[in-house]
């Protein structure tokens, strides 16, 4: 076991775990942040994805220890962002979810997205929202709510 | 009758056999030492720098190499050389698109505990650099080498590339797979590699002629 220290949402945390790890679990079992999902474990399905410096990542497949001094942003620091807080609220007009179980991930995908392309196309929509699995398929008001976002920030 | 005819044919064939071993020994192009020169081209040949390409290729076409070389908007994985899972694309910058970024799931050093490979700056090797057609096939010696000599004209960038680039060295350390096991490594050593790189740019890059 070692000791990491993690800056996650802007707040400064220590867990005590094995360096192999999942960040995933590191988040869900010992800081019982819980908002950010286990889908698949292998990186698949995109429910558990965070910012990790600012890149989205899939939490499941990154142990601790590569961690390092990354600030880390999850579902429940997503909002305190401008661009966050617009996807967010353009989740809730376009009535996005249905089961929910993906959509933490689905958000953080769609912030990262608008942070490196404000204006995206479809194409860019599917490019990089491709990664994220929706087993209710909501996927079309999904691509809408990430274009009324879009507008909402420009 | 016939036991004297068989046994003056029997004698035939042993002279002629006499004679053709004694030929062979006292002959300047004895087929031994034709075959000596082969195996040991001289340093700094065409010879020896084809080769030593044959070496480099067998390594550049390994899946450890050639599934970031594509000629696709994806990257390949496994020995099997899959279209990459995920619907991971190359991108703009050849690292994956904004939320779908190699980044996404390569860091900087592999990650066992999980089984995602990883080195620092992980992506995809530029178009310029493909070393497959279209249809995933691997391209010819004669075509992957016109690629890298088109590339670095005197060879000197790719000897730095092969012995510092920090995914050409994860190739040699590619890490475990999700269920344990060890990745294929490629056919020579880093160390190897390097060595037949420099014996191909000391002999000038030279390419196979054929297709």
């Amino acid at each position: 076991m070692e000791t990491y220290k993690l800056t996650v949402n802007g707040q400064a945390k220590e867990v005590t775990v094995d360096p192999g790890t999942p960040l995933l679990w590191a988040l869900r079992e010992d800081l019982k942040m819980t908002g950010t999902k286990y889908g698949c474990g292998i990186s698949a399905c995109g429910a558990c994805t965070v910012h990790l410096g600012g890149i989205a990542t899939r939490s499941c497949v990154v142990p601790v220890s590569l961690v390092g001094d990354r600030p880390i942003v999850t579902i429940e620091g997503i909002g305190q962002d401008p661009v966050g807080r617009a996807v967010q609220n353009a989740w809730v007009l376009e009535d996005v979810v249905q089961c929910g179980y993906c959509q933490s991930g689905q958000i953080m995908s769609a912030v990262a997205l608008l942070k490196r392309t404000p204006r995206p196309t479809d194409t860019n929509i599917e490019e990089s929202m491709g990664g994220n699995i929706c087993r209710c398929g909501t996927y079309v008001r999904i691509r809408e709510a990430i274009k009324s976002a879009a507008q909402q920030l420009t | 009758m016939v036991h004297r005819s068989t046994a003056m044919l029997r004698r035939f064939f042993i002279l002629i056999l006499v004679g053709c071993a004694a030929w062979s020994a006292a002959s300047p192009g004895a087929l031994g030492q034709d075959t000596a020169t082969k195996e040991v081209p001289v340093q700094g040949s065409r010879e020896a720098g084809l080769a030593a390409w044959e070496r480099v290729y067998s390594v550049l076409t390994h899946p450890r190499c050639i599934n970031c070389h594509t000629a696709t908007n994806y990257p390949q994985q496994g020995d099997d050389r899959h279209r990459h899972l995920f619907n991971v694309v190359r991108g703009p910058e050849d690292k994956g698109v904004p939320a779908l970024n190699c980044a996404t799931c390569h860091q900087g050093a592999n990650a066992d505990s999980t089984g995602v490979p990883g080195a620092p700056n992980w992506r995809l090797a530029p178009l310029s650099m493909k070393w497959q057609s279209p249809d995933d096939r691997i391209l010819s010696s004669a075509q992957v080498c016109r690629s890298l000599t088109n590339r670095a004209k005197n060879g000197s960038g790719i000897l730095d590339h092969h012995e510092k680039e920090s995914l050409v060295l994860w190739a040699f350390q590619p890490g475990r797979r999700r269920d344990g096991s060890a990745r294929s490594l490629p056919p020579l050593t880093h160390d190897e590699l390097v060595a037949a790189t420099r014996v191909w740019v000391e002999a000038g890059t030279p390419c196979p002629q054929n297709h």
